[in-house]
């Protein structure tokens, strides 16, 4: 009997699974054809190349409505791109702060965290989005209301304007000669670097500590900015200014990439914030009071012995939080932002009527991005483990 | 200590093991191992850490599986028949080092799951059973706790109980004692030499030499992957004949 | 030390010390508040900066919520009575109360049904939640399923009943064989229910007992479709994903790649591409002459998609638990099912209750997510009918307001209970 003997056991088992799996896919597929044949369909990726015919507010490559479906599918892609590295490098900020906080010995800020991290983790995303495009939207004045003598309502520091049509903000000029400036500002930070691993290196050679702290704000700034005065000022900025009814120049971020933006960001921050939280007290309390004990002063046991552990904590939560957010940032379709979601999966769709072709072509979409992430997840555990034996 | 437990040993043959090897991936962790045990005997299996002696008594059971070699216990050839597996297993006890209780059930509940699901005896007379060989090793009043309410060697006594529900005929112990604190090693001990003296077959992976004078009628040494020397314990540890088992000797009986 | 001090070493002491009270620099809220908001100039700046937060959203808040309105027809009937001042118009909430709750197309006398639904539901959930509650009440979270598909949707009680009726039989049947062998058990077990169906399709096809005024599934909405997406999906995905966790812990590799492959592609597309799925493909999928409701679709799409989540979370109990585990239940000679069943997974599933509750939470709050494809759940209604009429067009803040502490007192009890449960179960004698 096949099914008593270990070495067949395996592989009879296997085979049944085998053959279930194959005749269910078959039974769907059989489906799936039939349905297609009495509806008059089939599947066909021709409507890629076919002319679009809609327009795109946003956009960061040329595209026109008479630009084909894979371009608008491709302006997608871009813009979940642009909306999921914003909200992933501004969730950092919001978590790693109000994580930070939560950990604070000022018992109002604790407290104050904490209600930031309950209200923002439990109340759904979507709920957020709509109602910070709410906000953006109906709650912020029209472009007109900055006009006349006495204005209703009146710009940032000159050059922030929130409208109900987006923000405008300053976009930088670049003359020639910017690049100079930039390779300088890149190199003070590579100069950055080397002056502490050198001051380390003094240290363990010869016991005199540097001072760290002022030199490296000093390295930061005066290198940069000495270039970019002799350089004839390079790069300036063009502020928004009101011309008729609307602002020109800046830069116009749209109502709806901010408040998807802000929302994720804000939402995720918060679940990052736990995450941040979490690694530190996992590290903090054995080694914490050993560093403690050996004589380190509380700054140095943050960055030589809690960090260091804590991160290892930290990051993979962290990095499938980035997938979260890229994987939350689909919800743009609910605001109009066009991602990948809201122009292939949205109106390429309804104009086409290609469901199974354009649906399927976002899953891969989004599982190629989730794969990247997951690689980077592995490569970074991997590094880990390697330096903990 | 006292007199050597009385010997009573007959000529049938309980586990016969011919030509068995074994490998991790690559790594030879058993070589030509040829033992047999006869029924009542009790023996001690001894050596350093790494020595494959865990992994034998393990292969006994079909815990781990041997590539090459035939493995026969109580006339039952260990094969890749899953029957007899089952077979093996439900007449070999198995004692581990850290206990395996299960944390959820209750001490009773331990006792008669195998009974239940294996032996399909009735509830009542397993719980009958159970409360017999927990009457056995000293703690009956504990039936209706949880493992993780106990001691550490009250919880080895329940594991030797459990295993004893399912009435084997040979028990397997691997290093019952290296988990204990010291003062807990006596009285699982006591309890495994109460078992000795009923005539039970035995093979015992320990560390307890003062154990293995008492009970056992053999002691064998292995060495990376080999029986290395097998003697009556008198002999063993008067007159070791390998250099091999005078350098373990000396370590462990040495301070 | 020296003999010097002999003398000096011996002492016994003849009368007690009673306590006293700390001076007030060591307790007290003097002591407190330097302890804890001004332990250093920086801190104490912290502590300004966040009552001045505390300040901003409050003064900016608070009036507008006390100074709410409650009782008007529209939007502009509000501002008729605020005269300009600015201040909430809740009276939103109260005319459409029933709707942000049922939906727009609930009939509005069977409002009670829904009602007498949710209520049970605690019961039922109770054993589930709380282990010291009595193992019988176990029973009625059983028959609570069919009882509430009986009260939502109505129709005849004989429907649910025979489905029940299958089940009871099928877990009579698995019960009596499972001893002999697992796969006797299953089989049998759902042979028997099978019948039981057939035969009571059967027989009492066309025949009407108790019956309620039956509802169709398109006129659920509100915030009870989020509830029931929810707790529907979420008890239907913890088998599954009991399921899958197995399957890919198994060391057959092709059961393995199968569930590997699953897990990982719903993990890694977001839930509303499955949506899509749910309202544009997936009845492509279902036989040409069979119609299978939106509403259906989407709690299988859902499901699924939490059956991965949970299957990893399962995943993670079955590793967390000891070699030994498995070992003790082989030499035993426990099989496979039964060591699963009896040993493995009754340890894992505790393990494990917490990181399902948190997908619950996070499962939850995505049931908001098929307002996308049309269906009115609270923000579905939210965004659809009520802003759309032309009494409340513009009452944003209250809406949303209203949605989001209806989620955060559900999402924030059930994650303070998992929060209580870690708890316990880190000090559980087990």
């Amino acid at each position: 009997m096949l099914l008593n003997d270990t070495r067949y056991r395996s592989i009879t088992f296997q085979a049944i699974a085998l053959i279930l799996l194959v005749a269910a896919i078959w039974y769907l597929m059989s489906n799936l054809f039939a349905n297609l044949e009495e509806q008059g369909l089939n599947i066909s990726y021709s409507f890629l190349g076919a002319t679009a015919g809609y327009d795109i507010n946003q956009t960061l490559i040329p595209y026109s409505s008479q630009s084909t479906n894979l371009r608008a599918a491709f302006v997608g892609v871009l813009n979940t791109l642009l909306v999921a590295v914003l909200a992933c490098f501004m969730a950092t900020i919001f978590g790693v702060i109000a994580g930070v906080l939560r950990l604070s010995n000022n018992w109002l800020v604790r407290k104050l965290m904490a209600v930031y991290v309950e209200i923002f983790r439990n109340i759904p995303v979507l709920i957020w989005i709509l109602i910070i495009y709410f906000i953006m939207t109906a709650a912020m004045p029209a472009p007109n209301a900055f006009r006349g003598d006495e204005p209703a309502a009146s710009m940032i520091l000159g050059s922030f304007a929130f409208t109900n049509r987006g923000v405008y903000i300053p976009s930088p000029v670049l003359e020639p000669g910017w690049m100079i400036v930039l390779a300088t500002f890149v190199a003070s930070i590579i100069g950055i670097v080397a002056y502490r691993r050198y001051s380390t290196k003094l240290l363990y050679d010869t016991g005199r500590l540097l001072p760290r702290f002022w030199p490296s704000v000093a390295i930061f700034f005066i290198p940069t900015l000495l270039v970019f005065f002799l350089m004839g000022r390079p790069i300036s900025l063009d502020y928004p200014a009101l011309a008729g009814f609307n602002f020109r120049g800046g830069l116009q971020i749209g109502a709806p990439l901010i408040a998807l933006w802000f929302a994720l960001s804000i939402y995720t921050g918060a679940f990052i914030a736990e995450n941040v939280r979490a690694g530190i007290q996992a590290v903090s309390r054995g080694q914490g009071e050993a560093a403690a004990a050996l004589g380190l002063r509380p700054g140095r046991i943050m960055n030589l012995v809690v960090l260091p552990q804590a991160l290892r904590v930290i990051i993979p939560p962290l990095i499938s939080q980035y997938l979260n957010i890229t994987k939350n940032s689909s919800l743009a379709i609910l605001v109009g932002y066009a991602d990948i979601t809201a122009t292939l999966g949205g109106i390429t769709l309804n104009q086409t009527g290609r469901a199974i072709e354009c649906v399927l072509l976002l899953m891969l979409f989004y599982l190629t991005i989730s794969l990247i992430i997951s690689l980077i997840l592995n490569v970074y555990n991997s590094a880990v483990r390697l330096r903990e034996r | 200590m006292t007199e050597a437990v009385e010997m009573k040993v007959s000529d049938e043959i309980a586990i016969s093991i011919q030509n068995m090897n074994k490998w991790y991936g690559t790594f030879h962790v058993l070589r030509d191992i040829d033992l047999t045990v006869y029924r009542g005997e009790r023996i001690v299996i001894c050596g350093p850490s790494g020595s494959g002696k865990s992994t034998l008594i393990r292969c006994i059971n079909a815990l781990e599986e041997h590539q090459k070699g035939r493995i026969e216990v109580d006339g039952t050839m260990l094969s890749s028949d899953i029957k007899n597996i089952d077979k093996i297993r439900r007449e070999v006890g198995m004692v581990f080092q850290h206990f395996n209780l299960f944390p959820h059930l209750t001490i009773l509940e331990n006792c008669t799951l195998a009974p239940i699901w294996v032996r399909k005896i009735p509830k009542k007379t397993a719980e009958e059973t159970a409360m017999h060989f927990l009457k056995k090793v000293k703690i009956p009043e504990q039936a209706d706790k949880y493992p993780g309410q106990l001691s550490g060697g009250q919880q080895q006594r329940v594991a030797i109980a459990r295993s004893l529900c399912m009435r084997p005929r040979i028990m397997l112990f691997d290093e019952p004692t290296s988990a204990l604190d010291p003062e807990m090693i006596k009285e699982v001990l006591d309890t495994m030499i109460e078992l000795a003296e009923e005539g039970m077959t035995m093979l015992c992976v320990t560390h307890e030499m003062g154990f293995a004078r008492q009970v056992a009628n053999r002691v064998i040494f292995m060495d990376e992957g080999q029986i290395v020397e097998q003697n009556e314990p008198e002999e063993f540890f008067k007159n070791p004949k390998s250099p091999r088992t005078k350098l373990f000797l000396s370590q462990i009986l040495g301070h | 030390m020296s003999d010097t001090h002999a003398e000096s070493v011996a002492f016994v002491r003849e009368t007690a010390i009673p306590p006293a009270l700390p001076p007030a620099t060591v307790s007290g809220p003097v002591k407190w508040m330097r302890d804890n908001l001004f332990p250093t100039w920086a801190n104490g700046l912290l502590t300004v900066a966040a009552l001045y937060i505390i300040y901003l959203i409050l003064s900016s808040s608070l009036p507008w919520l006390l100074g709410g309105i409650w009782n008007a027809e529209s939007l502009a009937q509000c501002r008729e009575i605020l005269q300009g001042n600015s201040a909430a118009c809740f009276a939103v909430l109260s005319e459409r109360w029933n709707q942000l709750l049922f939906g727009f197309k609930y009939p509005p006398e069977l409002y009670w049904r829904p009602t007498l639904a949710f209520v049970l539901l605690f019961i039922a959930a109770a054993p589930v939640l709380f282990f010291d509650l009595p193992r019988k009440l176990l029973i009625f979270t059983g028959i609570y399923p069919f009882l509430a598909y009986w009260l939502i949707w109505g129709g005849t009680i004989l429907t649910p009943l025979i489905a029940l009726l299958g089940v009871v039989v099928g877990y009579l049947v698995f019960n009596r064989f499972v001893k002999g062998s697992f796969a006797a058990g299953m089989f049998g077990g759902v042979a028997a229910a099978l019948v039981v169906w057939i035969l009571g399709g059967m027989v009492f096809s066309g025949a009407d007992l108790l019956s309620l005024r039956s509802v169709s599934s398109r006129d659920l909405g509100g915030f009870m479709l989020n509830m029931m997406l929810g707790i529907t999906c979420v008890s239907l995905s913890v088998p599954i994903g009991i399921a899958l966790a197995l399957g890919r812990q198994s060391n057959l590799p092709i059961v393995k790649y199968i569930c590997v492959v699953f897990i990982e592609f719903i993990r890694g597309v977001p839930l509303i591409t499955l949506l899509f799925v749910a309202s544009v493909m997936l009845s492509y999928f279902f036989p040409p002459e069979r119609t299978v409701d939106l509403f259906l679709r989407v709690v299988i799409m859902i499901t699924m998609f939490s059956s991965a989540y949970i299957a990893e979370v399962i995943r993670g109990g079955l590793a967390a638990l000891p070699k030994g585990q498995y070992e003790a239940a082989d030499s035993l000679g426990l099989d496979y099912p039964q060591a699963m069943r009896l040993i493995i997974l009754p340890q894992a599933l505790k393990i494990s209750i917490p990181g399902i509750v948190n997908i619950a939470v996070g499962l939850f709050k995505d049931t908001t997510l098929v307002s996308v494809i049309t269906l009115f759940d609270i923000v579905g209604m939210i965004r659809g009918p009520i802003l759309a009429s032309t009494d409340w067009n513009g009452v944003y803040w209250e809406l949303f307001m209203f949605a989001s502490v209806l989620f955060f007192i559900v999402c924030y009890s059930i994650s303070q209970y998992s929060q209580w449960l870690e708890r316990r179960l880190a000090t559980d004698h087990r």
